[in-house]
């Protein structure tokens, strides 16, 4: 028997664990959350030198410390935590055996060995290059060596989630299809994929560039293909927090899809469109096309926003659906109030939800748009948005899962439960009015990745008016919420991984892969829309029906306010 | 059977959509087109689309066209730099020089009159952001892009540098001025 | 892989015997929907953008 079949059955709640899986989630999580500490303290120095009054770090500083909240944060953080998801959504719930457990190590050190690399050569001072790292603008060859050595790992750790599923599949862990949760984590897989290939097919002719190899790169080609990398990896975080909130629906409130039809055709559409709007940041840009800008930017006429405006509905229908079925049946909005508030797991998944939806989507059409992006290409609006999305949308649902994982994966109680139970609330509202004062300050031409709006030392300096300083104080005020909230969880997390008290497993075992089956299919008359007489006019989610049309409205007004403001600007052609 | 369970159901493909989904997907559908339709109606209706003509070049090529409009129309200087204000003939190209850390040189236009604005970076990527009006292009080294522009009121306008080019990056601004035209 | 279970109990697929729709078998085939979403974006973003590159005229 070579092969490690040790599983271990939550008693709390009843998933099974792989041993070497579990020990393989747990290290990329934490390795997750140390950059998040990191990048957290980044953000504090980056938000307090934007904000005008307190200016606190001189302009080398600034930049540096950009380029690094940049890159361990949208990076480091979240593929690290989003590595450990995929592992969970298919060894645990498949309850499976993880493929190849020694291939995930040497994934696991990959990255390790790049993220700090990629660390060392920004904060040894010669490449502050931002996130972005755009050509000409050349950052020492480490950066980008870093950048590629994670790239490999992540990669690496792609294909040993695939090879579970057929690992699963083959071993019959499981009947029928895979779980939603785990189509969601292969609809991030899949993007991730793509979007680590045109990450190789940019990086490694820059990282040859940096170290004299390759004598020019191509401005515009490297913006086009780099944004087929960075863009599509935020990509896979919308696929992932999507996947975390189906997830948490389940555990929270045993919420089943509404329909797995409509789920997993969404994620299709996910797979297929998503990727395309990295034209998103080239529509300010020279020579392409508005033909190849169009289709696009738009994801193929905008398919993929159907598919997450369906998605903003299935998640809350079905806890509404769920709710409903327990008795919380008055009315519109019963299921909503008599939701448990005080449980974080909850509470962040559902302000995730709703500030991804209402903030990050809408934002995210409008700069999508072609024309409405003159008004908004590289003002502040953007990291506006792009909090909106990656931070109150996906930080938020993975700390919302880590409140669940801690007492299952890590066997720990959560410390500090009353600290646990506010600090959604602090950070994703901290970080919402964030996000929204920027693209207020975005919307007067604030530039973004700039030492100094009142450009002291230029010959021609121009004046932003006071609204703008005062929407760049409340987003600093904001962001010092924020990072109190992120303060709160990195306090509740390593504290009780490291010192929480223990959760002891009575009954551990080892079950063989045989036993940890799935049961069988329940015979089709048993599940069937058994909604009963649940709902108001037919209508199994009434409330979720409301608030999706409330959502609607604001969109719909959002929008052509923003195509009147176009309409006022000069005539370009 | 929740969604961290395998579908209770062995055809899930066959199971009857739900109303409030089957009714929010054809109003979502409807609300995508309408955006996606949006964007050729504005430039078939609309007035602000940005250009897509643009050409392969040299720093030294484009340098020189922007010395000869320069040469030609320079009509006073500012600053202690002397850096050149240009009026152009209304109509005619215009160029603009992106470089570390300036836009060279200032120019000076007529308020509803059309010109074929030619922007290009000499050495790193930079933006043009023109202030109050919020008009926002990415400038390459290496492209001329051609962008054709009508200022419609009078005014002193700032065009700033927002994409980060480097440490001074917060002193790249300069002015645009627009003019009532000239009678006669 | 010694523990492989040889089709436990007679398999399932005699108690169904409706065969699977043709959607619901290509979203449950991890590799071919693998293979469409990097092909997508290869060809309408990287390629098409690509071509559109090399194709801007030289300045006169």
């Amino acid at each position: 028997m070579a092969v490690n079949r040790n599983f271990r059955t939550c008693p709390s709640s009843g998933l099974v664990f792989h041993e070497p899986a579990e020990k393989l989630i747990r290290w990329n999580a934490v390795a997750g959350v140390v950059s998040l500490l990191v990048g957290g303290v980044l953000a504090l120095l980056v938000t307090l030198t934007r904000w005008p009054a307190v200016k606190l770090l001189p302009p080398d500083w600034f930049y540096l410390a950009l380029t690094a909240h940049g890159l361990d944060m949208l990076v480091f953080w979240i593929i690290f935590f989003e590595i450990a998801v995929l592992y969970f959504a298919a060894s645990t719930l498949l309850k499976c055996r993880l493929a190849t457990p020694k291939v995930a190590w040497v994934a696991f050190w990959l990255m390790i060995v790049g993220a700090l690399t990629n660390n060392f050569a920004v904060f040894k001072g010669d490449s502050s290059v931002m996130f972005t790292s755009y050509v000409p603008m050349g950052a020492h060859p480490l950066f980008y060596l870093g950048l590629i050595l994670f790239a490999v790992g992540a990669l690496v750790a792609c294909f040993v989630f695939f090879g579970t599923l057929v690992v699963g599949k083959a071993e019959k862990t499981y009947n029928g299809s895979i779980p939603l949760v785990t189509f969601g984590a292969v609809t991030a897989a899949i993007i991730a994929v793509f979007t680590i290939a045109a990450g190789a097919i940019i990086l490694i002719p820059t990282f040859l560039w940096s170290v004299g190899l390759v004598s020019h790169i191509d401005s515009l080609m490297y913006r086009t293909v780099w944004w087929a990398f960075g863009h599509s990896s935020q990509q896979i975080n919308v696929a992932a927090h999507v996947s975390v909130w189906y997830a948490i629906a389940a555990i929270v409130f045993g919420a089943k899809p509404m329909s797995e039809k409509v789920s997993r055709t969404a994620f299709v559409l996910y797979i297929l469109f998503l990727q395309l709007a990295s034209a998103h940041h080239l529509l300010a840009d020279p020579g392409l096309t508005s033909n190849w800008k169009i289709f696009n930017t738009s994801y193929a006429m905008y398919l993929a926003v159907l598919a997450s405006m369906v998605h903003g509905l299935t998640v809350p229908g079905a806890i509404e659906v769920a709710q409903r079925e327990k008795g919380f049946n008055k009315g519109f909005f019963e299921w909503l109030r008599k939701a448990p508030w005080g449980n974080p797991s909850f509470s962040g998944m559902f302000i995730s939800l709703v500030g991804f939806g209402f903030l990050g989507g809408i934002s995210g059409v409008m700069m999508g748009t072609e024309q409405l992006n003159l008004i908004i290409h590289n003002t502040i609006y953007v990291p506006g948005h792009f909090h909106a999305t990656v931070v109150v949308g996906t930080t938020l649902a993975f700390m919302a899962l880590t409140y669940f994982l801690i007492p299952t994966l890590f066997r720990r109680e959560v410390m500090f439960p009353g600290m646990a139970k506010w600090q959604p609330y602090v950070y994703g509202l901290g970080m919402c009015s964030f996000s929204v004062f920027m693209m207020g300050a975005g919307t007067l031409g604030v530039p973004r990745r700039h030492w100094d709006m009142a450009f002291s030392g230029a010959i021609l300096p121009h004046e932003f008016p006071g609204t703008a300083y005062l929407m760049m104080g409340i987003m600093a005020v904001s962001g010092i919420a924020a990072v109190i909230g992120g303060g709160m969880y990195l306090a509740i997390t390593v504290g009780s991984v490291f010192f929480g008290k223990k959760i002891q497993t009575p009954d551990f075992k080892h079950v063989p892969v045989r036993q940890g089956m799935a049961p069988a299919p329940v015979p089709v008359a048993a599940a069937p829309s058994g909604h009963g007489s649940i709902g108001i006019g037919g209508f199994v989610a009434p409330g979720t029906f409301v608030l999706a049309m409330i959502f609607l409205t604001s969109f719909i007004l959002y929008y052509f306010v923003n195509w009147k403001y176009l309409s006022t600007v000069w005539p370009l052609k | 059977m929740s969604a961290i369970q395998p579908p209770a159901e062995r055809l899930w493909w066959k199971q009857p959509l739900d109303r409030v989904e089957g009714t929010w997907i054809v109003i979502a559908f409807v609300w995508c087109m309408v955006m996606f339709f949006m964007m050729p109606y504005w430039h078939v209706y609309g007035k602000q689309n940005l250009s897509n003509e643009a050409y392969r070049t040299t720093p030294e090529a484009y340098l020189a066209k922007a010395q000869a409009m320069v040469d030609k129309h320079t009509v006073r200087t500012v600053t202690e730099q002397n850096i050149p204000v240009v009026h152009p003939v209304p109509g005619s190209d215009v160029y603009l020089v992106a470089r570390l850390w300036q836009f060279w040189p200032v120019l000076e236009l007529e308020e509803g009159q059309t010109y074929r604005l030619h922007i290009m970076s000499t050495d790193w990527l930079h933006g043009f952001s023109l202030q109050p009006e919020n008009i926002n292009i990415q400038i390459h080294p290496g492209y001329e892009h051609v962008v054709t522009l009508t200022p419609t009121k009078e005014g002193t306008y700032s065009i700033i540098c927002n994409e980060y080019c480097g440490i001074n990056h917060h002193t790249m601004a300069s002015k645009l001025y627009v003019v009532k035209p000239k009678k006669g | 892989m010694s523990q492989v279970p040889a089709s436990p109990a007679p398999a399932d697929d005699d108690m169904h015997d409706e065969p699977v729709p043709m959607m619901q078998q290509l979203i449950d085939n991890p590799f071919l929907l693998l293979f469409l979403g990097v092909a997508m974006p290869t060809v309408l973003y990287i390629v098409w953008g690509v071509m559109e590159i090399v194709g801007i005229p030289i300045a006169k």
